[in-house]
């Protein structure tokens, strides 16, 4: 590894102090203290331990080829979705890229029917045709995960849009990842969104990395919360290993855009403990880099935090742990049991014209 | 002299070889440099040439290929690396707008000697976005050539060629087939833009493809020769210009003709081949020219349904014996 992708690694991670830092001092109530109620607590933990059992299962079931093409892990990223999932309503929408197992589970899409997605199996979240990249459920207000980058930032400005034109009070979160905060899609968006007071919440997930490209070789703007303020979007920098700070800020947010103000921008600052997707190998960065952020791991810290404050018991935690194991496994069970789609559901859902002319030479 | 090469191998002497030659060379693209290209095709290349001529680009296709044709329409003559062509998408604008109009907007004041490369085509279970062919969507565009090709010798011919073509070409590989390897002269060569090369003579029937298609297409060959049935094979290598001349000599001889072709059948190149036969060759037909595409739908995930939607060559043998009126 050359000296400037070193340097740019732990460039990422001093951003993670400031931001920690920042935190630290404007935080109304003490950090360790508990500021919300046993119940927030448990379903964070709950939806960040199904994330992560579920993504392990995942990487597993990939090794033995039952998944295939590209699948990229959200582990190390829980606290995102956990934190997004608190603070909006079911009613608000969400769309994001192709790293999106952890939002769809956090939406309430079924571990079973991700899975069998996965598994390319006709009773998939979009019954085998997506696979990892492309859940969507219409029940959920999930918009789906777009395997272009960049390219969900102006449909989520348009998910927003309609709502505004609609007359509901509903925002749609927008997804991406840092290397998607390049393309001109986010610029375009950001100056309409702004100018038309779209009920819009861009959220970049700050992973530090776009495939082996750091943050700050892409460009002088590191902290990407700046990039709101050419259009004066109110935009802020957290703390993305830490549901209850993700929380705050998307609850600020919402408030906010539901008060017809406008988009907001939230930079959330998280780290992705995998390669890119199953096939790299992650050379650009270093093991100390990873193991710093796993020991600030936001499913430990939160089974830590929970129990120091006597929030629950070892036991309740224990519960919650068999649970989700058994859901997991269930799920694939579920997934190896479904029959792959028939060859012929190729020519459904292409068109909904029922009769439309295909060429079939 | 010949050794064994990789596509990717092949493709990477070519461009190294026109960057030696001419400093005004130079490639850019996501992760071509320090992660030695997404598909390792650019591997060891910042070593030997620098960022200032192997540039990684953050994930701007519109902008990143806009710069390659500034770059170009000023003196240089750049190699742009779409991460595949299906994020080439974003950079449609600059590619059809520009780069092919500047010639005859500049009324050949301005040239734009640009190589945009990048695989083109499924690669397995990669669903909707990822898995289409571009051939056609470029080779539409006057101004533009179209280089689609995965033997290794003749893309590194041709990759070496485009670099040096004064206009601009856009180059399709595959991913799948980067590993794929072939007999590559030693030494300098280049291969013709605008030429196709008989892969297999036959007398029966002719079979014309391109790109990643060209290997079911020679299975195809293979079980029709079991059977008896002496198949001519084309690959076209380039799209535009097309070689209509070797496709209708080959028609003139074997009085049939199959095109194989993993785009969508709608406007596509077999749309384009079959014409220019019926065109050139009408009174040697024998057959109403027949072709295998992918599915007119898009490409889903599962794999039963991108065994349905692919040719493969059963589907090749199928068609030739249609064309050839064989009941089976
Ligand atoms: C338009 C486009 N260009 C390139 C790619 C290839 N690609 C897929 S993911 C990726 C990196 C994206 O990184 P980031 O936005 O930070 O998201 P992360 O993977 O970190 O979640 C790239 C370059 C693509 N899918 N779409
Ligand atoms: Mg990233």
């Amino acid at each position: 590894m050359s000296d400037t992708l070193i340097e740019t690694a732990i460039n990422h991670h001093q951003l993670m102090d400031t931001v920690t830092e920042n935190k630290k001092k404007t935080a109304k109530k003490k950090a360790d203290k508990p500021a919300y109620s046993k119940e927030m607590y448990l379903s964070w933990y709950e939806l960040m331990l199904r994330i992560r059992r579920f993504e392990e299962r995942a990487l597993m079931m990939y090794g033995q080829q039952k998944i295939r093409g590209f699948c990229h892990v959200y582990i190390g990223q829980e606290a995102v979705a956990a934190g997004i999932e608190s603070a909006i309503r079911r009613e608000d929408a969400i769309v994001t890229a192709y790293r999106q197992h952890g939002t769809a589970l956090g939406r309430g899409c079924s571990s079973r029917e991700c899975m069998a997605e996965l598994f390319g199996k006709a009773t998939g979240i979009v019954k085998g045709k997506g696979g990892s990249m492309h859940f969507f459920s219409a029940e959920h207000r999930y918009f789906g995960g777009n395997g272009i980058v960049g390219a969900q930032i102006p449909i989520g400005t348009g998910i927003a849009f309609a709502e505004k034109y609609k007359g509901t009070d509903n925002l749609c979160v927008t997804m991406f990842g840092d290397g998607a905060a390049r393309q001109g899609s986010l610029h375009e968006s950001f100056n309409m969104a702004m100018n038309w007071k779209l009920p819009v919440l861009y959220i970049v997930e700050n992973n530090g990395y776009a495939m082996g490209t750091s943050v700050k070789r892409t460009s002088n703007v590191v902290e990407l919360y700046k990039l709101g303020a050419s259009y004066d979007i109110p935009s802020e920098a957290v703390d993305g290993m830490n549901p209850e700070a993700v929380h705050e800020a998307v609850s600020r947010a919402a408030e906010f855009i539901r008060a017809g103000k406008g988009p907001y921008f939230l930079e959330i600052r998280t780290y992705r403990y995998k390669g890119h997707s199953v096939s790299d190998p992650a050379k650009y960065r270093t093991k100390e880099e990873v193991q710093e952020y796993q020991e600030r791991d936001p499913v430990k810290m939160t089974e830590r935090k929970i129990l120091d404050n006597n929030i629950a018991t070892e036991q309740e935690i224990r519960a919650i742990q068999e649970k989700i194991k058994e859901e997991i496994l269930d799920a694939v069970n579920f997934a190896e049991e479904s029959p792959y789609p028939d060859p012929a559901e190729l020519w459904n859902d292409n068109y909904l014209q029922p009769d439309y002319p295909y060429i079939r030479d | 002299m010949a050794r064994k090469l990789a596509l990717r191998d092949a493709l990477r002497e070519a461009m190294i070889e026109e960057m030696r030659r001419d400093d005004t060379v130079f490639l850019m693209g996501e992760e071509v440099a320090e992660y030695d290209g997404a598909y390792k095709v650019s591997k060891g290349m910042l070593d030997e040439f620098g960022p200032r001529r192997i540039i990684d680009t953050p994930i701007a296709e519109l902008g990143f290929a806009g710069i390659g044709v500034g770059a170009a329409m000023n003196g240089l003559r750049p190699i742009v690396e779409f991460m595949t062509w299906n994020f080439a998408v974003l950079a449609f604008d600059q590619i059809v707008n520009n780069a092919a109009k500047t010639l005859s907007q500049s009324a050949g004041q301005f040239k734009c000697p640009i190589v945009f490369r990048g695989p083109s085509g499924s690669a397995g279970q990669l669903a909707q976005q990822h898995s289409q062919t571009f051939e056609s969507w470029m080779a539409n565009v006057p101004g533009l050539k179209v280089i689609s090709c995965v033997d290794p010798a003749d893309a590194k011919g041709l990759l070496k060629s485009a670099i040096r073509d004064d206009d601009p070409v856009c180059m399709m590989e595959s991913e799948l087939l980067y590993g794929f390897e072939g007999e590559v002269p030693e030494g300098e060569y280049l291969v013709p833009i605008g030429q196709a090369a008989v892969r297999r003579e036959g007398m029966d029937i002719t079979l014309v493809s391109f790109n990643k298609m060209m290997i079911p297409t020679l299975e195809a060959a293979d079980q029709l020769a079991k059977e008896g049935i002496s198949a001519e094979v084309i690959d076209l290598r380039t799209i535009r210009p097309l070689d209509y001349k070797t496709i209708v000599d080959s028609v003139k001889k074997t009085n049939r003709l199959v095109v194989i072709d993993e785009s969508w059948p709608l406007a596509g190149v077999s749309a384009e081949v079959a014409y220019g036969v019926q065109k050139y060759a009408f009174d040697y037909l024998d057959a109403p020219v027949t072709r295998v595409n992918s599915a007119d739908t898009s490409l889903p995930y599962a794999p039963t349904l991108v065994d349905a939607y692919l040719p493969n060559a059963d589907k090749i043998v199928k068609a030739a014996k249609e064309v050839m009126y064989i009941r089976y």
